[in-house]
């Protein structure tokens, strides 16, 4: 057993420097989706936290216990609401977006809108108060003062999007369930680890799940010395 | 004069706390004026509420005449602006911060060099355009907060207690940055708990409590005939009042009673009432030989320590009150009932 997983190691890297087109595909494609769904989650979330932080509103408390409540939301269950959802006799069945990559974009974007949501307004709140007076008092509207709050959010505002970043890529509920695993279209890295480990077809597992952790971890340690560089 | 700020009765509730109370306030275009009054009086408050940071619950503020609501509410934003009491910089540098407003109204990249350099100028903090805004002193972060302020040229600048919690050099700094302001027919409204400082900055002085506007007037006249509120608060040390007579070398003998005359610089004659700030007397302990043309001799009647500065009263007729470093205290070795001399120029007599 040992001496099979040092095998499946090694030839996990050769697989991963040969350029192998099965790897390159299924990475760039698991990048591109989850990617995209990073972007789709911060269009509402970032509004959605920059309310929550700075507006004072009834049930203001309840809101943000709800997406706390949701940050650690089963994937399966997220991914068999979609599916719910999406499906031909379901509500938004008229999409027809069920087993096409836009509905794991959607999917993920919506499992990660908690994460986001919460680690933004987090970030804004420990912003000083008065920067977005201050930004008013030197004449910026609404809009403006509250960009600028944003902007002097960044490091937090970065976590918190490669937080989302991180989840949405790790994720295998909600691809496996609206995606469908479909070979050449669907497919991740983590449905690919999934099926592959369970047909026995170990080393590119083995060889995917070094990629997703190399992303996951590469990814966080770029932003930390990026963080630190600047003051 | 036309009026540029008014306020008619505003009220403004936090919670069941009334921070102000039925203001009436009426400010003239181009004057300076003063908010007087100790902490939770409703200075800040006011500030806020004129320049549009937060909205009155109760009552009508009205900016050149125009009523303001929350859909023109952008007037005072953008005429007004408003330096902070606790200093706040955005991320970035000097640069940065001064620039922001200015790139905010559409002015060219150059335009923005230009206006910066001037303000740093004005703050006397020339060449700090590419420091970290953040890692300056208290002292150098409110006085780049004041060109940030200067820099868009507002019709009204808002000042809330520009000097408090700043140590005294820069204090004594900004005050003079502030001096040479006011002089520039801008209007200015300035909260502050020092009647020296309202009485150098402004024409006219409201004194605040409890959120009520207990008295407005010219600021001699309220300095006069302090109420034993103002007196009770305000920080203003030996202050005398007596009879000036000018004399042949141009300067005026003020005597102040109980046999001492102080000579000042100031050019009035008759009643008046003046007052000499503690940091600009020099004490000492042996005779002293300098181009003051205040020299005295007393003795020391009292002495309270405040950490780093030690402050002393001085009784040479009439009680002074004096602060030394605490350096100088121990070196001088002075005690209760010790013979020590006091020194001040002429012109640091100043009228109220």
């Amino acid at each position: 057993m040992s001496n099979e997983i040092i095998d499946g190691i090694i030839k996990a890297f050769e697989l991963i420097f040969s350029g192998d087109p099965t790897v390159i595909d299924i990475t760039s494609r698991t990048i591109l989706i989850s990617f995209g769904a990073t972007a789709l989650c911060m269009l509402w979330s970032l509004p959605t936290a920059i309310v929550l932080s700075q507006k004072r509103f009834r049930g203001k408390i309840f809101i943000k216990g709800m997406f706390n409540a949701l940050l650690g939301i089963p994937t399966t269950a997220l991914g068999l609401i979609l599916f719910l959802l999406l499906s031909k006799s379901g509500p938004l069945g008229f999409l027809h977006i069920l087993y096409t990559p836009t509905a794991i974009i959607f999917g993920q974007a919506v499992l990660i809108t908690p994460i986001a949501v919460s680690l933004v307004t987090n970030a804004i709140e420990a912003i000083d108060p008065e920067i977005r007076n201050l930004a008013k008092t030197l004449g910026a509207s609404e809009l403006e003062a509250s960009l600028t709050v944003l902007g002097e959010s960044t490091s937090g505002v970065g976590l918190a999007v490669i937080a989302s970043f991180n989840r949405a890529i790790a994720e295998l509920g909600v691809a496996l369930m609206v995606g469908g695993n479909i070979s050449g279209y669907t497919r991740v890295l983590t449905t690919t680890i999934a099926l592959d480990t369970n047909k026995g077809e170990i080393v590119l597992s083995i060889a995917l799940t070094i990629i997703l952790l190399l992303i996951v971890t590469g990814l966080s340690l770029v932003v930390n010395l990026a963080q630190r560089g600047k003051t | 004069m036309t009026c540029i700020v008014e306020l008619v009765d505003v009220t403004k509730e936090y919670g069941a706390i009334n921070a102000l109370d039925k203001a009436n306030l009426k400010v003239e275009t181009g004057e300076v004026l003063a908010l007087i009054g100790p902490n939770g009086s409703g200075k800040t408050t006011l500030l806020r509420i004129v320049s549009g940071i937060e909205t009155p619950t109760q009552g009508e503020m009205y900016f050149q005449e125009e009523k303001i609501n929350s859909r023109n509410n952008d007037k005072l934003t953008k005429n007004i602006t408003m330096v902070f009491q606790k200093t706040v910089m955005f991320t970035g540098t000097v640069y940065d911060n001064i620039a922001y407003g200015l790139k905010l109204k559409g002015h060219t990249k150059n335009n923005v060099a230009t206006k910066v350099k001037e303000v740093l100028q004005t703050v006397k903090l020339e060449g700090f355009e590419k420091r970290s805004a953040r890692k300056l002193s208290g002292g150098e972060q409110q006085r780049v907060a004041i060109a940030r302020a200067l820099a868009l040229d507002t019709k009204v600048l808002l000042l809330d207690e520009p000097t408090a919690n700043i140590d005294p050099k820069n204090a004594s700094l900004i005050e003079d940055i502030l001096q040479a302001v006011s002089k520039h027919r801008k209007t200015i409204i300035v909260a502050t708990q020092n009647m020296a400082q309202a009485g150098n900055l402004a024409s006219r002085v409201a004194v605040l409590n409890r959120g009520r506007i207990e008295r407005v007037g010219r600021s001699q006249e309220v300095f006069r005939s302090p109420s034993k509120f103002l007196a009770g608060f305000a920080r203003l040390e030996n202050v005398f009042s007596g009879v000036s007579k000018t004399t042949e070398e141009g300067t005026t003998v003020v005597d102040i009673g109980s046999g001492v005359s102080i000579v000042s610089t100031l050019e009035k004659s008759g009643a008046v009432t003046i007052f000499i700030r503690p940091e600009d007397i020099i004490l000492s302990a042996e005779p002293l030989i300098s181009s003051a043309r205040n020299v005295f001799k007393g003795r020391i009647s009292e002495i309270s320590d405040l950490g780093s500065i030690v402050k002393l009263k001085v009784s040479i007729g009439k009680d002074f009150v004096v602060q030394v470093t605490r350096k100088s205290f121990n070196e001088m070795a002075l005690n209760l009932g010790s013979s020590v001399y006091l020194a001040f120029k002429a012109s640091s007599v100043q009228a109220v």
